[in-house]
């Protein structure tokens, strides 16, 4: 697995990234290099600055200062649509769905841009086969066929999740990035998510934060590291779990 | 793979027979419009449905705003006005200089003038959502108001811009002088309106528009900017309510600085809020109630801007999801062949309910006709308002109605509950 990384160029770079709230640094001179393809891990402890990396890379917020790269591109500073439509796409941590609207409808919204049909008022959304073609599978590949009447606000938690998954897929981006998505999630229920997940990203780049260790080892190609917003370690699963700086900092807190 | 397929096959299926009886609602609908004034013929009548007709596009205009994008505006007669003050013009327009546009055209010019108007305005105003874009569309439609006094050329101060609809060239031989004519002709622009909106919640754009109302910061994570999505939507619901400007214009043969004002606007929020923003009908509904209400009431009522203020109060506090909501919300039960079960006990309620509406009637005339001393007359009783034993009567009516309406009301949530869970258990409501 992790031997496809090598030869191909970063799919998303960070660049000396600072990022202040107020007087706060939260991010401090951030460094990551996701491979195109490779499965990458963040891992660290609550507050880190997971989320809020994320949310860099994403366009949800800008960087104080440093700068992120999406295929080469430099992706700092513009809007998350603009950074979605280059080929990035993104979880939540806290589910972020359309409440009211059906899982069906939930899905194809997020279909709807990358096959092209934009703000049209002027096509019937319920004829575009494309679209409904991969609306299906989608909801097919995330188990929610049968749910895909009942209002997104009234799933189950775990079946929440999974939509939130499907969301971020819908679009077909090439960069995949999932924040927690098996959080609050039983064994079974984990299990499920994982293999679906790793199905779901098959070709493409995936960036994953997750607390589940077993999880984090099983399924990354790299690891990265980050203790109060720097990343102390990144590297193969092998090179992070002999790493004495991550035993002392992150690892070391888990087996006590 | 196969559950794909099959459930793709399912949605043609359901596509199919859910179409016949779409397209049967509509046809329902046209020829209901156009049978109407064959039953009720007289002038009132007609007037009364040409009103309904420009107050349901108004409405309907206002959903897409509301309902379907999630922005809630103080100022939207702004654009009905206008787009009958172009409507207006035009028609002097036309009969100065002798174009050739006959009248059933006239509204697609107000629906411009309501379109231009929000291209204009709508960039700024759309940037945000929430509070402040009410407080934008608040204070534009103050602007606007004010300024249609001032700007007298345009707006003709205080008395207007009036207009001859019958001058204009004659279509087929209709002159548009009899109202059922124009009854016609609003009628037709109404179900073109209505097609035309109903439509548009069935692209893309209304899909999205959806979702930016749920959700305008996931939005964006899949690939809008809700700020497009939100001025798209600003621009046509100021062209439909430029549209039903323009036929208020033609209905009236005028348009003043009212049509653009505080209470126009705030009619429409009331009305498409009572008739239930989450389904496309409700507006429909509403417009239907509260012009009815609006004709009826001020002639049998000095208070009756107070009754429209309880009925919105009790619609906001017990039915957030307003006539259309309360109707659809026993569809599960019927398709679960529970309904019958908390039929009885809305019977129950009714009496006790009425009792109370009648006190709060006589309550309020009361105070309102005191020092008049104008004998109220309620189902053909008559109360004398400074006289204590209507005091007394309202005072029980208010109380005794109240206490056992409670109990009723407890006996219908408890139904509801029981018929609830077997529609749950037989999997129609989730
Ligand atoms: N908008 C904000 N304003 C101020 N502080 C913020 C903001 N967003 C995040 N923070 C702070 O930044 C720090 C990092 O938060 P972040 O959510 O990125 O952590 P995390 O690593 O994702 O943690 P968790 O594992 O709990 O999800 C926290 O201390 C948080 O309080
Ligand atoms: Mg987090």
């Amino acid at each position: 697995m992790s031997g496809a990384v090598s030869g191909k160029g970063a799919a998303v770079e960070v660049r000396a990234v600072e990022k202040r709230f107020g007087n706060v640094g939260i991010i401090r001179d951030l460094n990551l290099s996701v491979a195109e393809g490779e499965r990458h891990a963040i891992i660290g402890p609550n507050g880190a600055g997971k989320s809020t990396t994320f949310n860099l890379i994403s366009g949800h917020i800008a960087p104080t200062s440093g700068e992120v790269k999406l295929n080469g591109d430099v992706i700092s500073g513009l809007r998350p649509f603009e950074i979605n439509r280059r080929g990035l796409s993104r979880s939540f941590q806290v589910t972020n769905v359309f409440a009211r609207m059906t899982v069906w409808e939930n899905v194809r919204c997020a279909v709807l841009w990358a096959t092209g049909h934009r703000y049209a008022f002027w096509k019937n959304v319920d004829s575009l086969p494309e679209v409904r073609e991969r609306t299906a599978r989608i909801l097919d590949d995330i188990h929610l066929t049968h749910r895909r009447d009942v209002p997104a606000g009234l799933l189950t938690y775990a079946e929440q999740r999974e939509l939130e998954i499907g969301i971020t897929i819908a679009s077909g981006a090439t960069v995949v990035m999932l924040d927690e998505p098996t959080a609050g999630m039983s064994h079974a229920e984990t299990d499920r998510a994982v293999s679906l997940i790793r199905r779901l990203t098959e070709g493409k780049t995936l960036v994953i934060v997750e607390h589940d260790m077993s999880v984090v080892f099983g399924l990354a190609d790299r690891i990265s590291v980050l203790v109060y917003g720097h990343i102390i370690a990144s590297g193969t699963p092998e090179e992070i779990r002999r790493d004495p700086k991550v035993k002392e900092a992150y690892l070391g807190e888990e087996a006590h | 793979m196969t559950t794909a397929a099959t459930s793709t096959a399912k949605v043609a299926a359901d596509a199919a027979g859910g179409s016949l009886r779409f397209y049967g609602v509509w046809l329902i609908g046209i020829v209901v419009l156009i049978v109407l004034p064959m039953i009720f013929s007289s002038g009132g009548s007609l007037t009364s449905f040409s009103l309904i007709g420009i107050a349901i596009v108004f409405a309907l205009s206002y959903n897409i705003l509301l309902g379907q994008t999630g922005l809630l505006s103080f100022g939207h007669a702004v654009h009905y006005g206008l787009g009958g003050f172009a409507a207006c013009h035009m028609m002097n327009a036309v009969v100065s200089h002798g174009w050739p546009i006959p009248l059933p055209f006239i509204p697609l010019f107000g629906g411009l003038g309501g379109l231009m108007f929000a291209m204009i305005i709508g960039w700024v105003m759309t940037k945000r959502a929430g509070t402040v874009f009410a407080m934008i569309s608040l204070g534009i439609g103050e602007l606007v108001a004010s300024s249609s006094l001032i700007l007298r050329s345009v707006f003709g101060g205080e008395s207007g811009i009036t207009t001859d609809r019958t001058a204009l060239p004659k279509l087929l031989g209709w002159s548009f002088g009899p109202q059922l004519q124009v009854y016609y002709l609003i009628a037709f622009w109404l179900v073109l309106s209505a097609i035309a909106m109903y439509a548009l919640t069935r692209t893309p754009l209304g899909r999205i528009c959806n979702a930016v109302r749920d959700n305008p910061e996931r939005v964006q994570f899949i690939g809008y900017d809700p700020h497009v999505v939100r001025y798209i939507a600003f621009c046509f619901a100021g062209f439909f309510a430029g549209i039903a400007g323009g036929l208020a214009a033609i209905n009236f043969e005028i348009a003043n600085s009212a049509y653009l004002g505080a209470i126009q606007s705030g009619l429409v929020l009331f009305s498409t809020f009572i008739g239930g923003t989450a389904f496309f009908f409700g507006p429909i509904l509403g417009a239907i109630l509260v012009t009815y209400l609006q004709l009826g009431l001020t002639n049998l009522t000095t208070a009756w801007q107070l009754y429209f203020g309880i009925i919105f109060i009790g619609i906001v506090m017990y039915a957030p999801g307003g006539i259309a909501g309360l109707l659809m919300m026993h569809r599960p039960l019927i398709r679960a062949g529970t309904l019958w079960t908390v039929i009885p006990s809305y019977l129950v309620a009714i009496v006790p309910t009425v009792a109370l509406a009648c006190g709060v009637i006589l309550a309020i005339e009361t105070v309102a006709r005191f020092s008049g001393g104008d004998a109220i007359n309620l189902f053909g009783i008559a109360f004398n308002p400074t006289s204590p034993v209507t005091w007394i009567a309202a005072a029980v009516l208010v109380v005794g109605g109240f206490v056992v309406a409670r109990l009723t009301w407890r006996r219908i949530a408890e139904a509801w509950d029981r018929a609830g869970t077997v529609a749950r258990d037989r999997g129609y409501l989730a």
